[in-house]
């Protein structure tokens, strides 16, 4: 009997988190839209989510590619057809590796860094202090950086894409013997426009639910240094599950539908 | 004139406020006293809107505090954080002219650093912290910023939530002077939050006393060695033995 409360109980928190989730989408939505808009809290947002994370998301993809291939053709090789390296590496990073990593990546490196940072302007009254001084917090912290990540996450997906399909080349022309413009020409000509577009919108979606997250986690958080310690580890947590969930949805739709 | 009637706060099952009852007249310095979490925190970020009372009614000029417009009323007010609350991403010139550079008070930017600079130099500080980032700033230094940034619009109305915490007795000092100075100067309304009994007697026109959730005493500084009160009696000459249960 324990153990059914337990579970209901866990339940019914699981259900009022998705609800609270859900409305502070809506209100950030609902600001996105109206104004007044921080235009330098947005341009440094784009600096940080979009500039500085293109090292990491550049050598995550790099490498994978680069394994993507060595995978690829040692399992081709078992059956004679190790000319679908360029395909296959283009298909994998392209609507999954690319935008799955990369929202890993910022869910990492972004999510992190914006849930401790609001969290301790919470814990050190710095988010009352924007009240007192006739800021909305929301507009002031959540929009900028959301905004961001939407509009960028994208742009470094397909950043992660080409250096992703660049690291299968590099490996394939530089020690399995591929011709370099064969493998070019086989990548082009087996991806589509819907590849592209699928890699682009899950890009958003990720950003979008990296960037919530953190905010969500930050404006949240309990106090004291352990609070933004649960914040940060929250927030990445939620952002990657969520991630994850919403590939699968979006692959579903793009590709099984 | 703020006045507060029968405002209650509750956190579950802690009662903070069990119905305050509180007047400061226009122009005057209140001092809200009591002991730690007797709710005099919670008392001026109700009247703010920061914290949403339970029950009961906030009003300034006689106008319901939640049937006002947000921007206009949240302009005549400037607000001295206990930490200072500073924003660490901000240089100093722009945390002291935050509200001067968006919003409804927005001046041209230069015009802003000039206020920035001179309510510094108001508070005892030279131009030239302007451009530091807070880290860089002592604790007395970064409390200073503070108090400019609170007085950084000329707000009719301004709040100091315990403006002298952690400071050594000489930068105590230098703050609640400048706190009395910019109050009567300005000729505005203020409400400090204290345990420093020298700053109460340093600031205050009035004093009140919050204890288990009420006004337990309220009337003017002169007044609160002869008033009789056995609470404040005991909260004021720092005895562990009194009606105040030393553990709470």
């Amino acid at each position: 009997m324990r153990l059914l409360v337990s579970i209901g109980r866990a339940f019914l928190e699981l259900i009022a988190a998705i609800g609270r989730i859900a409305i502070f989408a809506g209100q950030t939505l609902g600001h996105i839209v109206r104004g007044p808009f921080y235009l330098r809290e947005l341009a440094i947002s784009f600096l940080n989510i979009g500039w500085l994370s293109l090292p990491v998301v550049g050598l995550t993809s790099l490498f994978t590619g680069a394994a993507l291939a060595l995978q690829i053709y040692a399992g081709s090789a078992r059956f004679s057809a190790e000319a679908v390296v360029p395909q296959i590496v283009a298909i994998g990073m392209v609507r999954e590796l690319g935008p799955v990593l990369v929202g890993l990546m910022i869910a990492a490196r972004v999510t992190s860094s914006i849930a401790a940072e609001i969290a301790t302007m919470k814990v050190t009254e710095q988010i009352d202090a924007l009240v007192t001084l006739s800021t909305h917090p929301m507009k002031y912290l959540t929009v900028p950086r959301v905004l961001a990540a939407t509009i960028v996450v994208p742009l470094l997906v397909a950043v992660g894409d080409i250096i992703g399909i660049f690291g299968g080349y590099a490996v394939a022309t530089g020690t399995l013997g591929f011709n370099p413009a064969a493998y070019i020409r086989n990548t082009l000509d087996f991806l589509e426009l819907k590849d592209v577009v699928s890699s682009l919108v899950k890009g958003a979606m990720f950003g979008f639910i990296a960037a919530l997250m953190g905010c969500y986690y930050g404006m949240n958080s309990g106090r004291g240094a352990q609070g933004v310690g649960s914040a940060t580890k929250g927030s990445v947590e939620a952002a990657a599950v969520l991630i994850l969930g919403a590939n699968f949805v979006l692959t579903g739709v793009f590709f099984s539908l | 004139m703020i006045e507060l009637i029968g405002v209650t706060k509750s956190f579950g099952n802690n009662h903070v406020l069990r119905g305050v009852d509180l007047t400061v007249d226009r122009g005057t310095s209140l001092v809200i006293i009591g002991g730690s979490g007797t709710g005099k925190s919670i008392t001026i970020k109700s009247v703010l809107g920061l914290v949403t009372p339970d029950a009961g009614k906030i009003t300034v000029d006689g106008q319901d505090v939640t049937q006002t417009d947000r921007d206009a009323f949240l302009a005549r007010f400037g607000m001295l954080f206990q930490g200072a609350a500073l924003f660490d991403s901000l240089p100093v010139w722009q945390n002291v002219a935050f509200r001067l550079l968006r919003g409804s008070l927005k001046r041209p930017k230069d015009e802003a650093r000039q206020i920035a600079i001179e309510k510094l130099r108001r508070v005892g500080l030279t131009p030239d912290v302007a451009d530091r980032l807070p880290a860089e700033l002592s604790g007395g230094m970064q409390k200073r910023v503070g108090l400019a940034r609170a007085i950084a619009a000329d707000p009719e109305i301004i709040f100091f939530d315990e403006p002298t915490t952690g400071l050594d007795p000489i930068m105590a000092g230098v703050i609640n002077d400048l706190i009395r100075e910019i109050v009567v100067e300005m000729g505005a309304t203020a409400i400090t939050i204290t345990h420093d009994m020298t700053s109460v007697r340093a600031i205050a026109d009035n004093v009140a006393m919050l204890h288990d959730g009420v006004i337990q005493w309220a009337g003017p500084v002169g007044d609160i060695d002869t008033s009789g009160d056995p609470f404040l009696d005991q909260f004021i000459h720092g005895r562990a033995i009194g009606p105040i249960e030393a553990v709470r």
